[in-house]
């Protein structure tokens, strides 16, 4: 079988991508009709000052969101695999990733305006959390729930508190699992439409909110360009991450010989 | 163990506790929108603008995109400009309750009427919306908001059908061409999937108003529009004017305007023969703005000339502004037969009006017939 | 202070304060942040609408019995089997291509998780209308298979559509669960299975799959709970021919203004996967019990 099956996901995931791409260099306005190559609209783009407005907010609202979640999703799990196991709390803990976007979107602008709270971007982090915190919780106990725990067993016998085993023994056992919830935040996050738009203040929307009011008529070559650029971007981050792991695990292995 | 299962009542309990506190919350400070139709206390004609800032929420691409440049060197105010998307979005947004952020907000005339009637909106201040007195008296008089007390226009058009001459054997000159259309159409055409526009054909080829609330006559239209659902290629209120340029679509419902954004000249519009609505996308100030002299000013100088021809030389809809509104339709009028029209032209469509809780019917019908 | 752990060994207690630390910051945070607003919702769920949206007393239980209608049930009903039927093509296709992964080398299976995660970085809506693009009538893939001699295709604007751009959509939220499922399996496992004979049919069924169900399970969630909910790819991809739960709510929110109404259609939605998180999690505790 080999990798055949990854590839198909990669043509399935990839071709609409291609589209996007090659579309953002077509030289007329219409989206539907291919009339020539043209860079211009990349230019014009960078010089849009609602589009990079909403670049910038979301990645504000991301990060933000990313590392409440990761923190608080962190502890839940542990809270939930070890300590409270409760099927009503499992309840909790999965339903804002259950309930209907736009639940959530209203009861979060109703209580929002309840309590008098100003809208901004902190007020999209804050809703933006409440479902990362689940995402994360919910990733992050799979991993915990198949861990040996033998190894922080041990550790307690000789000696470590409960917080110095949880430290240094559980958190780097789960480390993959955080990570992977941290980019499942985090991405969520940056796409994310309906809770945003009910509570993001009207002056500074994020980028979703940005497009979705910028397809009026239909997704022009600008709006192409820049879905190609933020690809490229987030291609050349990764490629940055994966020089400096690759780097930071060399340096580890130098320092561990003897 | 005992002690964790306390622990887990214990969080039970809060959170029901909680949610207790949020249903009496929302019993005694909830409703938001509830009409204080008391009028603010006058404005100061003489107020210094450039102190003042505000937001106003527009559809994309709908104005000048050098707007806010020009209005902060005309009146010295500052300006932010927002977007939304549909009527319902800004509607939803300024009366979720609180205070929206918004000053000016560009919406459909109907929908200023329902805004109104929440009690949302502050009264139009003619002493500093001198440029009104340029626009025609038809269009200040419309049935939502005779005598523009809460609302000023900003374009104004009708709807009808925009199709390809090149492909079609004879131009359609009834709704029912498009309702009941020829078999060598079916598939190829689109309506449009906002209320109340999807009922508008079919009111009007009925014989009915199209602002109806009568049961009897809604359920007419419905059972219409369940016939014609398998005859069409979707419901498409943004993208339909690029189908007809590529030839997926003959015939589409269309406002006005739109037929001229494909750019091909064998698209062409028509307005049926058992006639169609008027329709006015309007500026509103928001009650809940702190810098209403300032959104008075801004609406002012969108009506104004520069603003005017701007928007009908770029958007190709009707301007209610006299001055532009004949020169348009002077320059433009044989490229884009839209513009020539006249205000007595468009008077001979329906104004629409807020239906208010037929809204609700009107949706329901939408559903039913999207989900057949 | 001792506990038992879930497979009911004994082991030394974790101290009260990180009980405390571990738990209290979340739960206060959901508390605030999702039980009352969601208290908000449930309640306008039994209120009457305002006029011009909004609520307003009396109480009523007019929203829930409405819910009971025939069209209402029929949208939920078809909305369920866009969902159910996304999430069951997601995994066909995510399922095999997660294993694919665990058998790269380490660092590759970063670059490939990433490269599976990595056009969620673009925007949802673009990718959207780039399936309108290809699946149109006078569309990419129309114009490639005329090439090879296949008509046109008229895919987009059916319920085929709205399926597919659902699959697009959250297929990667199906690979990654999965993938961390498979990463903890021990491959001794498989290859003692294979030395005694067994096939891979045989194999995936009485290793792989019962010891990554967990991860299946959170993976098929992650797919039909936001596919259930969407009301963007019903609309872009379904023309407005085919309704989904989704938009029916959005509607009646920004639409009828009918916020009550809107409010007792997401609460059913929640009540009928409440029952199937509820489900799932307890068959992740029997199968623990019962040694992963």
């Amino acid at each position: 079988m080999g990798v055949a099956p990854l590839w198909v996901l990669y043509v399935f995931l990839y071709v609409p991508i291609a589209v996007v791409i090659v579309m953002s260099f077509n030289a007329s306005d219409n989206p539907f009709l291919w009339s020539g190559f043209s860079l211009e609209w990349y230019p014009a783009l960078l010089q849009d000052a609602d589009i990079m407005g909403g670049l910038r907010t979301t990645l504000i609202v991301a990060s933000g969101t990313t590392v409440i979640s990761v923190i608080l999703g962190t502890l839940l799990a542990l809270a939930l695999e070890r300590y409270f196991p409760s099927r009503f709390l499992d309840a909790a803990a999965a339903a804002p990733a259950v309930m209907p976007d736009i639940m959530l979107a209203i009861g979060l602008l109703a209580f929002y305006t309840l309590v008098n709270f100003t809208l901004g971007a902190f007020s999209v982090i804050l809703a933006h959390s409440v479902f990362g915190i689940a995402f994360v919780a919910a990733v992050v106990r799979v991993r915990l729930a198949g861990m040996d725990s033998s190894l922080e067993e041990a550790s307690r016998d000789l000696g470590a508190s409960s917080l110095k085993t949880f430290w240094s023994v559980t958190l780097p056992g789960i480390r993959p699992a955080i990570i992977a919830g941290a980019l499942l935040a985090f991405t969520l996050s940056l796409d994310e439409f309906t809770v945003a738009f009910f509570t993001a203040s009207p002056a500074d929307p994020t980028l979703p909110i940005v497009i979705y009011s910028s397809v009026r008529f239909g997704v022009t070559p600008q709006v192409n360009a820049l879905a190609t650029l933020l690809l490229l971007v987030s291609f050349i981050a990764v490629l940055l991450i994966q020089r400096t792991s690759r780097l930071g695990d060399s340096l580890r292995r130098r320092e561990a010989r003897p | 163990m005992a002690t964790q299962r306390t622990r887990a009542r214990r969080a039970s309990v809060l959170g029901i506790a909680g949610a207790v506190c949020a249903v009496l919350l929302a019993a005694c400070g909830g409703g938001s929108s509830g009409g204080d139709a008391s009028p603010s206390p006058s404005l100061d004609p003489s107020a210094d603008l450039s102190k003042q800032s505000i937001v106003v929420s527009n559809w994309d691409a709908y104005m000048d995109p050098d707007v806010a440049l020009k209005f902060t060197d005309t009146t010295k105010a500052n300006i932010t400009v927002a977007k939304h998307a549909t009527n319902e979005e800004i509607v939803g947004k300024l009366t979720a309750g609180g205070d929206p952020g918004i000053d000016v907000a560009f919406v459909s005339g109907q929908y200023a009427q329902a805004l109104n009637e929440a009690g949302l909106l502050e009264p139009i201040d003619p002493r500093l919306v001198p440029n009104m007195a340029n626009l025609y008296p038809e269009s200040k008089n419309l049935s939502f908001d005779p005598g523009s007390t809460f609302s000023v226009p900003y374009a104004w058009g009708t709807t009808g059908i925009c199709y390809r001459e090149d492909l079609m054997a004879a131009a359609p000159t009834s709704w029912n061409d498009l309702l009941n259309p020829a078999p060598e159409y079916e598939k190829k055409t689109l309506m449009l999937a906002t209320q109340p526009w999807l009922n508008l054909p079919a009111a009007k080829a009925l014989g009915f108003s199209a602002n109806t609330t009568d049961e009897g006559e809604l359920e007419q239209i419905k059972q219409q529009l369940l016939k014609t659902k398998p005859t069409l290629l979707g419901f498409d209120d943004v993208t339909f004017y690029s189908r007809l340029a590529a030839g997926e679509v003959v015939m589409a419902v269309a406002w006005d305007g739109w037929c001229n954004y494909s750019g091909d000249p064998n698209v062409k519009f028509v307005v049926p023969s058992e006639g169609a609505d008027l329709w006015a996308d309007t500026m509103v100030v928001l009650k809940s703005s702190k810098n209403k002299e300032a959104a008075m000013a801004y609406i002012n100088f969108m009506i104004g000339d520069e603003m005017q021809s701007w928007m009908t030389n770029n958007i190709l809809y009707k301007s209610p502004n006299k001055t532009i509104a004949e020169k348009a339709a002077a320059e433009l009028g044989a490229d884009f037969p839209n513009i020539a029209m006249t205000p007595a032209d468009l008077a001979k469509g329906e104004s629409l009006i807020d239906l208010g809780a037929a809204s609700k019917i009107y949706q329901q019908i939408a559903t039913e017939v999207q989900a057949s | 202070m001792t506990s038992r752990t879930s497979a009911g060994v004994r082991r030394h207690g974790d101290g009260p304060l990180l009980r405390a630390l571990s738990s209290v910051p979340a739960l206060v945070y959901l508390l605030v942040l999702m039980v009352i607003p969601l208290g908000l919702v449930i309640a306008y769920a039994f209120l009457t609408s305002g006029r011009f949206g909004g609520v307003q007393g009396p109480a009523t239980l007019d929203n829930i019995t409405r819910l009971f209608q025939p069209l209402y049930l029929e949208v939920l009903a078809s909305s369920v089997v866009n969902a159910g039927l996304a999430t069951f093509i997601a995994f066909l296709i995510g399922f095999p291509a997660a294993l694919a992964i665990t058998r790269l080398s380490l660092s590759w299976q970063t670059v490939a998780l990433i490269a599976v995660v990595m056009p969620f970085w673009t925007n949802f809506l673009i990718r959207t209308y780039a399936w309108i693009l290809l699946l149109n009538r006078e569309g990419i893939l129309s114009d490639g298979l005329a090439l090879i001699g296949l008509g046109p295709i008229e895919v987009l604007y059916t319920r085929e559509a709205v399926i597919l751009g659902l699959t697009y959509a959250y297929i990667p939220l199906m690979v990654l669960p999965i993938y961390a499922s498979l990463q903890r399996l021990d491959s001794m496992l498989l290859e003692a299975a294979c030395n005694l004979g067994a096939g891979p049919w045989r194999r995936f069924r009485t290793i792989l799959l019962p010891l990554t169900m967990p991860g299946i399970i959170t993976g098929c969630l992650f797919v039909f709970i936001p596919s259930l909910g969407n009301f963007v790819i019903p609309e872009l991809l379904g023309g407005g021919n085919s309704q989904m739960i989704g938009n029916l709510i959005r509607d009646q929110f920004l639409k009828s203004r009918d916020w009550p109404f809107g409010s007792a259609l997401s609460l059913l939605v929640l009540a009928l996967l409440v029952i199937i998180v509820m489900l799932q999690a307890s068959a992740a505790r029997r199968s623990r019990k019962w040694g992963a």
